[in-house]
């Protein structure tokens, strides 16, 4: 029954309290360039999730047969595997959304949340634990493109997955499913979220420095001065040790 | 003089109006994060122009082999390999040789190594079915539009600074809102490429 609870609680965590999205301020890149429309958003985020989930199960099960001097590049080769079979799959059976994410289809390999759930979660925990860790973190991930791709196209097309809303669509704000627009919602929900967490007594989504990274502990960065002139970056950077 | 001329407009799309990070959300992380402060954000930029640039020369190669063999479905493995096992090597042979240019940009190769916009160069020039010279041009101008993005943006920083933001705005969201801000400037540049050299 215990270890039921504690599941549940991995599961819940990705979604509302470490949404990697609105609260970790993980993968800026395809929140703000996939979410033109509900249904790239959600695309996207299906996508990401799948990646997600099967690559923390197989490196939570290779955990200990990895040595830890390699284990980025070989969490890498998991991660680019997995996201070459999505991206395959989508060719042959969604070529329409292929078309719609384009170039950040692949891209989801250097997507922080994924390296960065493998580092901090499947590297040290069981098989299933990782497998809800993952799911929740990606129905996390999924429901902020959501959010967005929703405010975006409801305001900037005047529809809602692809249909038509009566008033609005007569005079669109172009506006926002433009780059610009991405940039202003994003703006806009972070301060909604923000405001969310003060009142309950929870810090602010800020950039994180070191500590948040998934490559704190072995990158040669992490030194003070370093970091805190860097700090977000620091997430980009994926294999700075190979 | 054709290709010249198609080579600039390449060049030029890529700084101007397809802007890496404003227009294509390529390589955000940084732009947010390194941009607080002018120098920083010059040195993470040369950082990935040449990263950019090295990246695109040695990938070029390397597709042409693996489609003649047919093995395309494994851009995406062998590119971001590639890349940093690049990265490294220059890291290190810069440390070693030209120990100047290391202390310039050291600091910042590693960061970038797997940064979204220097894979996603290397996949949109293979998806745009350039040329090497074409590739080239793109990721120098992908490069240097990203440079021009964050020294925008670190200017536009250093005056949010002494701003007075309502309490609810500040940090990320005012961040965010300005970056929209520089965005909306660089849609300005619509169709001047095509107008010039099209």
């Amino acid at each position: 029954m215990a270890e039921k609870k504690s599941l549940g609680k991995e599961f819940t965590k990705g979604i509302l309290a470490e949404n990697p999205t609105l609260r970790l301020v993980l993968g800026t890149c395809p929140t703000l360039a996939t979410t033109t429309s509900v249904q790239s958003a959600l695309g996207m985020g299906l996508a990401a999730s799948i990646v997600l989930v099967c690559s923390n199960v197989v490196i939570s099960a290779l955990r200990k047969v990895i040595p830890d001097k390699v284990r980025i590049p070989a969490y890498v080769v998991v991660i680019a595997s997995f996201v070459t079979i999505v991206q395959m799959l989508v060719k042959a059976f969604a070529p329409e959304l292929d078309e719609q994410l384009g170039v950040y289809l692949p891209l989801i390999v250097v997507n922080c949340i994924i390296l960065g759930r493998a580092e901090a979660f499947a590297s040290k925990n069981p098989v299933l634990a990782s497998a809800v860790d993952g799911l929740g973190m990606g129905v996390g991930f999924t429901a902020a493109l959501f959010l967005m791709g929703s405010v975006r196209e409801i305001l900037g097309a005047g529809s809602f997955l692809g249909l038509s809303i009566p008033f609005l669509s007569q005079n669109p704000m172009l506006v926002f499913i433009l780059p610009p627009g991405g940039f202003f919602v994003f703006g806009i929900l972070m301060a909604v979220v923000n405001r969310i967490a003060e009142n309950r007594g929870k810090p602010r989504a800020e950039l994180r420095g070191c500590e948040a990274c998934p490559m704190a502990a072995t990158c040669k960065l992490n030194s003070k001065e370093n970091c805190e002139e860097n700090s977000s970056s620091v997430e980009d950077s994926k294999e700075a040790v190979i | 003089m054709q290709m010249t001329k198609e080579l600039l407009a390449i060049l030029m799309t890529a700084i101007l109006t397809q802007n890496f990070v404003l227009a294509k959300f390529l390589g955000i992380c940084p732009f947010l994060g390194v941009s607080k402060k002018l120098n920083t954000a010059v040195g993470m930029s040369a950082a990935v122009i040449f990263v950019m640039a090295l990246a695109t020369a040695v990938c070029y190669p390397i597709n042409t082999l693996l489609e003649s063999n047919g093995l395309s479905y494994l851009q995406t493995i062998v590119f971001i390999l590639v890349i940093a096992a690049l990265v490294q090597l220059v890291e290190i042979v810069l440390k070693k040789y030209i120990p100047s240019l290391y202390n310039a940009l050291g600091i910042y190769l590693p960061l970038i190594t797997t940064n979204c916009a220097v894979l996603g160069v290397v996949i949109l020039n293979i998806d745009n079915g350039y040329n090497f010279a074409k590739s080239m041009f793109n990721s120098v101008g992908a490069g240097l539009g990203f440079m021009l993005a964050m020294v925008m943006f670190a200017g536009v920083r250093e005056r949010l600074e002494s701003a007075d933001i309502p309490k609810f705005m500040r940090g990320l969201p005012i961040t965010l809102v300005a970056a929209s801000l520089t965005s909306v400037s660089f849609l300005g540049f619509t169709g001047i490429v095509d107008n010039i050299f099209g």
